[in-house]
């Protein structure tokens, strides 16, 4: 078991079995307030479409981390293959968002099927090594196929038709802002579906004890391999939402800071409650925001020191009382929770 | 003849230049509820870790009942009945009682794939993960979590969870060892209550406990076996208390 997900505290545990498909208030509240800044924030939607793809993207990272305890620093690897999907098939098939949506949601998982084996085995430093390494390997063969991504100049003259054929993208963001929530929203709802169903269950029982969870009847593999699947279909989705939106793709989609950020955001929001992921990249958005405009010289310095304070002083402490003051954090351990008696796997 | 619920047949396993077991031919007869003592170091764990899956041996096989299941992994001899117990607790330490049963009886159902359906709504499910909780008294904690239990109650939620898994044999890792005396009688209360189409294999330390639970007993040694037969034979088999009893009269 890693750290991170020691210090972030438990999703809803002893409520689970029951609670599990009940919408929250809590939850009702993120969506008014993600939909209300579509109409008091109207300068600031194109970086709320990008906090709602990010939100996706580390949400595609809680999936494997904060449910079935697969570390990974190479999310952006399906990011990327996503972006690059979309892109080629509005340059090359069709506009159609939604179309290329769905193209880069398989090719994702495609690929994500295909690299599940590698982390099946080892440790959670071996797990990290590996997805580097795909990550830095899908990102030099992107650099090398000129002919096909652009290499270092990016694919370029990506146009996206209007969304639904109705709705064309404009200059402000608004259209992928509505376009980036609306995929946000479908993506959560699956999640939940899927972390609250029995083999949501399952992977749970992997990620505390594998040698148990085998020995329940769980095909441990298979599960993993499914989860990871899943996960790389969400990352791909978010990539392919960034192409779409921004109609540019370059090579830093498989940049390392990109999984790194997500790890970092996934750290700040909270791990196996669904809506770490809308918490960390808001929170980590806008600070970046506010900061680039007030200093943009240093405004690395101040996030990195926010960052320090943050995870240091408790970013159980500010965080989770921010969240369960809004009712949504995950819930809190019992105290008698403290001095287990709990024999570790051997 | 009906053919035997479980059995090994020259099974060995070498470690480096260690062998742990020593071509054991074993048989569990169906239904029998079987001993298996042994020394400290006489390699009864690593025999039940063959015989589940968690280890693969050097060689020889592990048939259950007539069938070789040498190549199936840890899930799938526990998919095909073969269900054990861990001498030191193994449990999901965030899952509740609750969640930790209900998903022991989900899997063995085969609903463990399904990504859709709530675990908690299938009532099938919850009104034997909740049975299984009362057997074991745990219907109080019910929606605690594994890691809050005290040592006790840990204890008998790792049995409940293998009974989870409605066993035909049913592999017992010293199930009440360092269990307070309260559990400790509930424990023994359920193994005698098994239904007798359930074959076990006990590992135990605790003789008491041995001679009135089983029927036949084999005793290892050295990583293979001593003597096998009835408990009178074994009890009153000299080899036996030179390595075994005689040991535990030292103590």
């Amino acid at each position: 078991m890693h750290p991170a997900i020691q210090m972030t505290g438990r999703s809803r545990n002893t409520s689970f079995l029951v609670e599990q498909s009940r919408s929250g208030l809590a939850e009702l509240a993120v969506w008014t307030i993600l939909l209300l800044a579509m109409f008091l924030a109207p300068g600031r939607h194109q970086l709320l479409s990008e906090i709602a793809i990010v939100a996706l993207f580390v949400l595609s990272l809680d999936l494997i981390m904060g449910y079935a305890g697969i570390v990974s620093l190479g999310q952006a690897a399906f990011f990327g293959v996503g972006a690059y999907s979309a892109g080629l098939v509005a340059i090359y098939v069709t506009s159609d968002p939604v179309i290329g949506l769905l193209v880069s949601a398989a090719a994702a998982g495609l690929v994500g099927f295909a690299t599940s084996f590698l982390v099946l085995r080892g440790s959670d430093l071996t797990r990290l090594m590996v997805t580097i390494g795909v990550t830095s390997l899908l990102g030099e063969i992107a650099n090398k196929a000129t002919g096909i991504t652009g290499g270092a100049d990016g694919l370029q003259g990506i146009s996206i038709g209007p969304l639904l054929g109705l709705i064309p993208f404009d200059l402000y963001g608004t259209t992928a802002y509505g376009y980036s929530l609306a995929i946000l929203f479908l993506g959560i709802v699956l999640a939940r579906r899927i972390v609250g169903s029995s083999f949501g269950l399952s992977l749970r029982a992997i990620r505390d004890n594998q040698l148990r969870a085998s020995a329940v009847g769980i095909p441990v593999n298979a599960r993993l391999v499914a989860i990871y699947t899943i996960s790389s279909v969400y990352a791909g989705v978010a990539g392919a939402l960034m192409a779409q939106t921004t109609q540019f793709v370059s090579l830093d989609v498989f940049d390392f800071h990109r999984s790194a950020d997500a790890l970092l955001m996934l750290v700040i929001g909270g791990t196996g409650y669904l809506y770490g992921g809308i918490i960390g990249a808001g929170v980590f958005k806008l600070i970046q925001s506010v900061l680039s405009d007030a200093t943009p010289q240093y405004w690395h310095f101040w996030l990195g020191l926010l960052l320090v304070v943050l995870v240091q002083v408790g970013r159980t402490r500010v965080i989770r009382s921010i969240a369960n003051l809004l009712g949504l954090g995950p819930r809190q351990i019992s105290p008698q929770a403290n001095d287990a008696k709990m024999s570790q796997p051997r | 003849m009906s053919t035997n619920a479980l059995e090994t047949r020259q099974l060995v396993k070498r470690f480096g230049g260690i062998t742990a077991t020593d071509n054991v031919s074993f048989t569990l007869e169906q239904g029998s509820r079987h001993a298996l003592i042994g020394p400290n170091g006489a390699g009864k764990t690593t025999f039940i870790n063959l015989l589940t899956g968690v280890l693969n041996p050097t060689s020889g096989c592990v048939l259950l009942n007539g069938e070789d299941i040498s190549g199936l992994g840890i899930h799938g001899r526990v998919r095909r009945g073969l269900v054990r117990t861990f001498q030191i607790n193994q449990l999901f330490p965030t899952l509740t009682v609750l969640e930790t049963l209900a998903l022991a009886v989900s899997e063995r159902d085969g609903f463990g794939r399904n990504p859709w359906r709530p675990a908690g709504s299938r009532h099938g499910i919850m009104k034997q993960a909740s049975a299984l909780a009362d057997t074991f008294l745990l219907t109080d904690v019910l929606r605690n979590i594994a890691s809050s239990l005290s040592y006790g109650q840990q204890r008998l939620l790792e049995i409940a969870v293998a009974f989870a898994s409605r066993p035909k044999v049913l592999l017992l890792d010293e199930p009440a060892a360092g269990v307070p005396e309260h559990d400790r009688a509930t424990i023994l209360d359920v193994l005698a209550s098994l239904p007798r189409d359930v074959s076990v294999v006990l590992i135990e330390h605790d003789m008491d406990l041995v001679f009135s639970f089983a029927d036949m007993i084999t005793v290892l040694v050295s990583g293979s076996v001593l003597t096998r037969g009835s408990a009178d034979q074994v009890s009153s088999d000299p080899r036996v208390k030179a390595v075994y009893l005689g040991e535990a009269e030292h103590e």
